[in-house]
């Protein structure tokens, strides 16, 4: 049986904001099938007591001192924008119309 | 002089510091062979000649006044194009970053720089760091100088193909499940994960943040040491950075350079012994473990019963890491931005911008990973993978309390036809079998050559604890010093 159907597939690519096509989604429900299928061999080992790692690394909560430093300037921030206006970020409409009125 | 091209980093920086070289004639002979042999390997995606060139200058200039210059100083490096360099073009191998000049360089880049070494240009790789041959790069394949028909390794190709075909002779990489250690196995080359925080990932792309490590690339053990040691250490910018000194890794390189590895316990995985390794593969390492026997090192065989799941476990971490790192691709504060017309909404314009600039592994990452994140999956899939990491860092664990460090061949197979595993994703993950258990306990790895299969490189690879990187160089430098280099067809 697979694991994960065409419709599946679809909602994914929404939830991860990816347009795909139509064509994209048959190939991508073959393959994410077979991966998945393999990936499911996780659910064999016996686990239920072991805490999981998110981390190899023994440190939490690194803080530095709250000190001013050099930062970059506006322009070098918004220097790789696809799209700027008055020092900010400019971004397609949010909300409709309609909603914002 | 001879060409200085075929002469090692410590060769180089020798050189220079002699004054028997300059590092403007040094950078220029690399520049030149560039020119002249990468149409053919395509181990650039871009050639920085003005910032090398301007970099040798200031490395002259700094000898002449009398100053005292590092280890490295003057020798050219080539970086994976996942490093921030300042005002220089970061692709990542992908096209939603295509034009990008990031306003900052990476913690790698400046200690690079600050160590006088010359970086001749970013070096292609798998779009994201997410493949295993360079394949899924934006930008079209690399190719491996010892057979151009063939991969040179992923994701940091590129790194690789540059050193074998003496385009560079010290190149950085970066590992989240054997980047630098596949790439260097498939081409002869030298590659090593360092321990996971034992580098900094300030400026590093992300893809798979509680994995990725940058580390360097050579053609010697020491010069990959000296390499390591220039970059390594404590970063204030970089939260997951250790705060430790770095291992003496340059002495542990020049200790197994003596060829003697009297008292030291080396460990063979059995879960290894079974899984697909070619024939070929197996011989050259078999043989190479008899060369370590020969050298003096005790060699034992250890069961590390969870290694087997390390693969699936990761292929639920990382990409789960991965989907909500490419969030941050949204077309708005960088790279491309696609179907913007005034009309559309900014989730309409998002979709459409990351479905261009996406290719397709990477799309399939992002989808893997929200499913295995998403409310009714998590536990079964994300959350068991955790645990299972847990399992296999308690396999190492008690492997280190028998052995000083454990050895494997670095990848199953050896380099092989561009186009040959293309068509089925799992076929290219398990080119990662044998590195990806590293990546999961945070440990470091090794690539160094340990002989030829059909004519073609295999890499043995060595595993030691979480802070003991020293250990790795010593084995790898003590085989290198009876197996040699290896020296790819003349290109």
């Amino acid at each position: 049986m697979a694991a994960i159907s065409r419709e599946e597939v679809a909602h994914l690519a929404r939830l991860s904001r990816l347009a795909v096509t139509e064509e994209e989604l048959g190939t991508f429900a073959g393959q994410l099938d077979v991966i998945l299928q393999a990936v499911a061999q996780v659910g064999e080992v016996a686990a239920a007591d072991i805490p999981p790692t998110s981390h190899s690394v023994p440190l939490t909560n690194v803080l530095r001192e709250d000190v001013v430093t050099p930062c970059l300037t506006p322009e070098e921030a918004l220097s790789g924008a696809p799209d700027a206006e008055e020092q900010r970020f400019r971004v397609p409409r949010i909300l409709d119309e309609d909603v914002a009125s | 002089m001879t060409d200085v091209t075929a002469m090692t980093a410590t060769q180089i920086a020798g050189l220079v510091a002699t004054g028997a070289a300059s590092a403007v004639e040094v950078t220029q002979a690399h520049l030149d062979r560039i020119a002249a042999v990468d149409g053919r390997v395509n181990a650039f995606l871009h050639v920085d000649t003005e910032g090398a060139l301007a970099a040798a200058r200031d490395v002259d200039a700094r000898r002449a006044a009398g100053e005292e210059l590092g280890p490295l100083a003057g020798v050219p490096v080539a970086v994976k194009d996942v490093l921030t360099t300042k005002g220089v073009p970061t692709t990542v191998g992908s096209k939603i970053l295509e034009g990008w000049r990031p306003p900052y360089d990476s913690t790698i880049v400046q200690r690079l720089r600050a160590a006088g070494t010359v970086m001749l240009g970013k070096t292609n790789m798998d779009e994201f760091a997410m493949g295993s041959s360079t394949e899924y790069s934006a930008y079209g394949p690399s190719r491996n100088p010892w057979d151009t028909d063939r991969i040179p390794g992923g994701s940091g190709g590129g790194s690789a193909a540059a050193l074998a075909a003496y385009e560079a002779p010290l190149a950085i990489g970066s590992d989240t499940g054997g980047s630098i250690r596949q790439p260097g196995a498939v081409t002869g080359t030298v590659g090593a994960k360092p321990t996971y925080g034992g580098t900094s990932r300030y400026g590093l792309v992300a893809f798979s943040s509680s994995l990725d490590t940058p580390g360097p690339c050579a053609r010697t053990v020491l010069d990959a040491a000296l390499l390591h040691a220039a970059i390594g250490g404590h970063d204030p910018r970089d939260s997951t950075s250790i705060p430790a000194p770095v291992p003496d890794v340059v002495a542990a390189a020049k200790l197994g350079a003596t060829g003697d590895l009297s008292g030291v316990r080396l460990g063979i995985v059995t879960e290894f012994g079974g899984e697909g390794a070619e024939p070929g593969v197996t011989a050259a390492f078999n043989e190479a473990v008899d060369t370590l026997t020969k050298l003096g090192a005790e060699i034992v065989e250890i069961s590390c019963p969870h290694f087997r799941y390390a693969l699936p476990a990761y292929y639920l971490i990382a990409p789960s890491e991965c989907s909500s790192n490419l969030a941050r691709f949204d077309g708005v504060r960088f790279g491309l931005r696609t179907g913007d017309d005034g009309n559309r909404s900014l989730e309409e314009v998002m979709s459409l911008t990351r479905e261009a600039g996406f290719g397709p592994e990477v799309k399939r990452r992002i989808m893997l990973g929200t499913y295995a994140l998403s409310s009714g999956y998590y536990d079964a899939y994300y959350g068991q993978a955790q645990k299972v990491r847990t399992l296999i860092t308690r396999d190492f664990t008690a492997a280190f309390e028998r052995v000083d460090a454990l050895i494997s061949p670095t990848t199953p197979f050896v380099a092989f036809p561009l186009g040959a595993r293309t068509s089925d994703p799992y076929q290219m993950y398990l080119a990662d079998l044998f590195t990806i258990p590293s990546n999961l306990y945070g440990g470091p790895g090794i690539s160094v050559p340990c002989g030829l299969s059909e004519g073609l490189p295999v890499g043995l690879q060595v595993m030691a604890p979480t802070l003991a990187d020293d250990r790795m160089y010593r084995v790898a430098a003590a085989l290198e010093s009876a197996v040699g280099t290896l020296t790819p067809p003349t290109m």
